[in-house]
């Protein structure tokens, strides 16, 4: 595991408005990695997503992007540079139907995958085309934001408690995904509660409390620090 | 019928539908602005007055017609519209509703001003395009080609805004940064440039209604003060936002106060108000406002 990070966070401090939510957080992402990070709620993995992609109101600190830094970048450009954020309330929208949903990002870069390779992921997508956005079911809607940035070219997913609120047929669906999603070349950043579900396919896990990174540890090392986990976690 | 002549009712009918493009046009933009800049517009008035002016310019110091004036002075007001939001109301972006109304109706106060300065309150005359004079003698009334084409053509202007917005991929973009910038911004769309291009067009549908009017109305720096009033009524009717409440409730409400010409003349002037009471005691959000 000697690649060049595709990701590098060093030292990123977010603030939302005058409350410092993020002091200091390192970590790294290898190109095809799935890492997860995990922590309680409050510990700032949201924020961390949401800084890498440049929608907090304040960011200081380094976040380099295939070698490139994308602090100081708007949105919109990091977006190009090929990182899709997968929102945690989904961001499904109410005055688009599924299809306009499903074609809104625009693509970024070559490569993305195309609508009927989105439909062989999530077949249920493709019989409510017509449907307004937010009359789908919890698990469509998030069916329906992984689908949409899929299609992008972005190679860098960052998905925030893609699972969170759904029966355990969806959570099973929305891991066999990403796992196909990983042979398919994509590299993806996530953040979940629901360990059990990040350990069927995440390579790395970060743990983060207090707006920092504490500690870290592969896949094969989960059962090793299975104890310490649960009191990160406090479960 | 009911004792009125025909001919009186169909002309006030005409004479509604004309208002009706006038309302419709103008409540449009303000409802595509509204909708993407949460900002009341209250320039709207100057910036329609400002149309009829570059029109009429456009034929005094340019020699370019009526046709190149329907082109150009949406252009220009557009543009006016882009500087305006680039250098002043951006800046207001996440603040109170009140403090781009009371910018924009600052803003109507100065242009009006000025023109005024300039030009007097009288109103100057602008021609009827030579394509379009004379009328048609239908049997029941008389319909002047000029006024015929305005409604036409409001009416064509519209459902193209409207087909823009709800049926195409720019319109898709529009409306989902109208839910949620934040995230449209992140998929790689350059909102605030998309804003300020949002204001330039709802100014431009100002300006182009501007131009229709000075054939009509003459061209006059307070035509649009007069006329704002009653479009913030048909916009408070309809909903703000809604982009076919504001077309249908523009040209309906027209229609309604021409007829309150032929039966209940002493309201005409009134009408528009009073059902706007109505709808905001019924219906605060407006007949085809979501509420918030």
């Amino acid at each position: 595991m000697s690649a060049e990070p595709l990701l590098a966070v060093r030292n990123l401090q977010a603030w939302y408005g005058e409350s410092h939510v993020l002091h200091g957080v390192d970590f790294d992402v290898r190109p095809g990695e799935v890492v997860t990070l995990l922590g309680r709620n409050g510990a700032g993995k949201t924020t961390t997503l949401k800084s890498i992609m440049g929608i907090v109101g304040k960011r200081k600190g380094s976040v380099t992007f295939e070698g490139r830094e994308t602090v100081g970048l708007t949105s919109d450009k990091i977006a190009r540079q090929g990182i899709a954020l997968c929102p945690e309330e989904r961001g499904i929208f109410s005055s688009l139907d599924v299809k306009e949903n499903l074609l809104l990002p625009p693509q970024v870069k070559p490569g993305g995958l195309s609508v009927e390779q989105i439909f062989d992921l999530f077949p249920n997508l493709k019989e409510r085309l017509a449907s307004q956005g937010t009359k789908l079911s919890g698990g469509e809607q998030q069916m329906l934001a992984i689908g949409r940035i899929l299609r992008t070219g972005a190679r860098l997913l960052l998905l925030d408690e893609p699972t969170e609120g759904l029966a355990p047929v969806i959570i099973q669906q929305i891991g066999r995904t990403i796992a196909r999603l990983k042979t398919e070349g994509f590299t993806v950043l996530l953040v979940e509660q629901n360990f059990r579900f990040a350990s069927t396919v995440a390579d790395r896990y970060y743990v983060m409390e207090h707006g920092k990174v504490i500690d870290a540890f592969a896949n094969s090392e989960l059962a090793a620090n299975m104890d310490k986990l649960h009191d990160y976690l406090g479960v | 019928m009911f004792g009125i002549p025909t001919q009186a009712l169909f002309s006030q009918l005409l004479l509604g539908l004309i208002n009706g493009s006038f309302y419709a046009l103008l409540s449009l933009g303000l409802a595509v602005i509204f909708g993407m800049l949460n900002i009341v517009n209250f320039a709207h008035g100057a910036l329609y007055m400002m149309g009829a002016f570059v029109a009429w310019f456009l034929l005094g110091y340019a020699g370019i017609g009526y046709w190149g004036a329907l082109i150009l002075a949406p252009l220009a007001v557009g543009f006016v519209g882009v500087v305006i939001e680039r250098t002043m109301l951006q800046r207001l972006a996440g603040l109170d509703h009140l403090y781009g109304l009371l910018l924009t109706f600052g803003l109507a106060l100065v242009i009006q001003g000025v023109f005024q300065n300039q030009f007097g309150s009288s109103g100057m005359p602008y021609a009827i395009p030579p394509q379009l004079t004379g009328g048609q003698n239908l049997g029941f009334m008389f319909l002047p080609n000029y006024r015929a084409w305005v409604v036409v053509f409001s009416l064509v202007v519209c459902i193209a805004t409207w087909f823009m917005i709800e049926k195409t991929r720019l319109g898709s973009y529009l409306r989902a940064a109208t839910e949620n910038p934040t995230l449209v911004r992140a998929f790689g769309v350059n909102v605030p440039l998309m804003i300020t291009l949002t204001y330039g067009f709802g100014v431009g549908l100002a300006g182009l209604a501007g131009v229709l009017s000075a054939p009509i109305n003459q061209v006059r720096p307070l035509m649009g003060a007069d006329l704002i009033i009653v479009v913030f009524a048909v916009v408070v009717i309809g909903g703000m936002g809604s982009i076919m409440g504001s077309v249908i409730t523009g040209f309906a409400l027209g229609v309604i106060e021409g007829l309150t010409k032929v039966f209940y003349p002493e309201a005409s002037n009134t009408v528009i108000f009073v059902i706007m009471a109505i709808v905001l005691l019924i219906k605060p959000a407006g007949l085809f406002g979501r509420a918030a």
